[in-house]
């Protein structure tokens, strides 16, 4: 899969202005509301038109404004799930879910719909009316509908941003799920940096209608950049090693070491993503004896940036993974730190979803 | 029916008749304007508008007078109908039921329209992405929607038309068991002294049949509006 996207349009009071694309995998559109993320996510459906630009998906040119193409939503065949759901109300879960699959009948690569209702957990839903599920129940049958059309790409609108955070922590698994087992390109709009750390392989990050950066997320959220609005922090994906039941706590292993954690629900071999705030991680030159921080990791100093008027943001190398540290600028100077420095990051909270992967 | 003489029975039946082929032939092309008023953006929206409601403000004697002046045997279009199809309205019961059925347009567009606006425009968006035409869009999403207010145009077309009097004896006259419909039915009796006992008993029947008719639809509305919101 392939996606190029190039688009521009002006609404009084509002300008578009975006170019990205993406490989494959989970693209996380991010920002604040209003940024005009979810314009680009209807751009992308074909609800909205915009003034100039193009959309090519897998080479097919869906939007081409310069030579007239505008191919319209319902011959896309891309999936769309909403912020509102947006089930048929006259419809039941049943109908709903085979409403995409039923025009789609002679483009038949559209999942069964056993494997669909088994992947989402959908089921016991099947002969009820959207109106008596619960939110989260409402959201999982709206993927499942979108899955069923055989969709070559899914975009996701802040499937979430409406619901309660444990409804959240429902929906969250299905999603990986969806995203480890099926391998289906995602547009994954959110303002939620936790969802996007969990679900996303690359970040695009939109500020008042423009791409203020792009990239894999482990770069892109690593960067300090004071104008973006949002916290610098190291993604690592981690595999969990051995548990130590006596303490109740897991070894995570990564590319750069390991990381000691409580065990929770934690399971091994069990593979995970986990956020390191950049506000969490304190430096010590050389190796610190007699602290409570049990992870302590050696790592060199790659770069070093103003982070804010009293802060500096530190990216670190440890054994190829980044990390980020933010400390005040007077410990930089105290410390003498400077690019190339080899340093010990003290690791002081670790941010992942317990509930999250299997 | 005993309590009536054969010429008011005729009269009522001759009602009801004009009353459900007006109401049911208007739907469609009230539906069309509807959904186009509804969901369209275009230039001529607004006199769209304003033509289809005309009926509504005019006399309903000019009404009359421009459907003679269209539909007549000599009218453009009548003459056209008579000569092709051998259709003529002019004087005939299905006259009657066309100035019903004009007169009775614009509050089955209004009714049509409202309950088309009140579909959430996000519905027919996600039917689009699922790979629904727009035709499908309409069949599939709006218009069972929409039964509700179908409903409600249906009887308000029907019970529009019981009471139209002005176009309808302008257009096609009084012809007795032809175009002599309730409402003018009476008129004619009120033109005679004594017949006070048959005026009652003809007003007495538009009251019940309208008075059925609006608490049927009304209970069927809701019986519907119930099995849409899932209850």
């Amino acid at each position: 899969m392939s996606l190029q996207v190039e688009i521009s349009l002006s609404r009084p009071g509002f300008t578009l202005e975006v170019a990205f694309d993406s490989p494959g995998g989970v693209t996380a559109l991010f920002g604040r509301s209003g940024a005009g993320k979810s314009t680009i996510a209807g751009v992308l459906a074909g609800l909205v038109k915009p003034d100039r630009g193009r959309i090519i998906v897998d080479g097919q040119v869906l939007v081409d404004r310069s030579a007239g193409i505008f191919v319209p939503p319902h011959r896309r065949r891309i999936g769309s799930v909403f912020q509102d759901g947006r089930l048929f109300p006259h419809l039941s879960v049943r109908q709903n879910l085979l409403y995409g699959a039923w025009f789609a009948r002679s483009q038949a690569n559209g999942k069964p719909l056993r494997d669909i209702v088994e992947l989402l957990g959908i089921g016991a839903l099947l002969d009820r009316r959207p109106a008596t599920l619960s939110g989260g129940e409402k959201q999982r049958v709206a993927i499942g509908r979108a899955l069923l059309m055989g969709p070559r790409l899914l975009v996701l609108d802040e499937p979430l941003a409406a619901l309660d955070q444990a409804r959240k922590e429902e929906i969250l698994p299905y999603l990986e799920r969806l995203r480890d087992e099926t391998r289906l390109p995602m547009v994954y709009v959110s303002h939620s940096r936790d969802e996007v750390v969990r679900l996303a392989d690359r970040l695009v990050v939109i500020e008042a209608g423009r791409v203020v950066s792009s990239g894999p997320i482990a770069e892109v959220s690593s960067r300090f950049d004071p104008t973006s609005g949002t916290e610098p922090s190291a993604v690592l994906a981690v595999t969990v090693g051995t548990i130590d039941r006596a303490h109740g706590l897991a070894t995570l292993e990564f590319a750069g070491g390991r990381l000691t954690v409580p065990a929770g629900r934690l399971v091994a071999g069990q593979r995970l993503r986990l956020q390191i705030r950049a506000r969490d991680v304190a430096i010590a030159t050389g190796r610190p004896e007699g602290l409570s921080i049990l992870n302590i990791l050696p790592a060199t100093v790659l770069e070093m940036a103003a982070a804010g008027p009293t802060a500096m943001g530190l990216r670190l190398d440890c054994g190829g993974t980044i990390l980020v540290a933010q400390i005040t600028r007077l410990s930089a100077e105290a410390l003498g730190l400077a690019p190339g420095r080899a340093v010990h990051a003290l690791i002081k909270s670790v941010s992942f979803d317990r509930s999250g992967a299997e | 029916m005993p309590f009536l003489t054969p010429l008011e029975a005729e009269a009522f039946s001759l009602s009801l008749r004009i009353g459900v082929w007006s109401a049911v032939l208007s739907l469609p092309p009230a539906l069309a304007v509807a959904w186009v008023l509804a969901r369209g953006r275009f230039r001529g929206r607004t006199l769209l508008s304003a033509i289809v409601h005309l009926p509504l403000v005019l006399p309903p004697v000019v009404t009359g007078y421009a459907l003679l002046l269209l539909f007549g045997r000599h009218g453009p279009i009548g003459a056209w109908l008579d000569s092709w199809f051998g259709f003529t309205f002019a004087f005939r019961w299905t006259g009657a039921a066309l100035a019903a059925g004009v007169m009775g347009f614009p509050l089955v567009v209004r009714a049509l329209q409202l309950s088309i606006e009140a579909v959430e425009p996000g519905l027919e968006q996600a039917a689009s992405t699922l790979g629904a035409r727009p035709i499908m869009v309409f069949l599939t999403v709006t218009l069972p929607l929409i039964v509700p207010g179908l409903l409600a145009g249906l009887l308000l077309g029907f019970a529009k038309s019981l009471g139209e009097f002005g176009a309808t004896i302008t257009f096609v006259s009084n012809i007795p068991g032809e175009t002599r419909t309730l409402p003018i039915a009476i008129y004619t009796l009120l033109q005679v002294p004594g017949t006070d006992a048959a005026v009652l008993r003809l007003s007495a029947l538009s009251v019940a049949v309208s008075v059925v008719a609006v608490f049927g639809s009304e209970l069927v509305a809701r019986r519907l509006r119930r099995r849409t919101a899932g209850a």
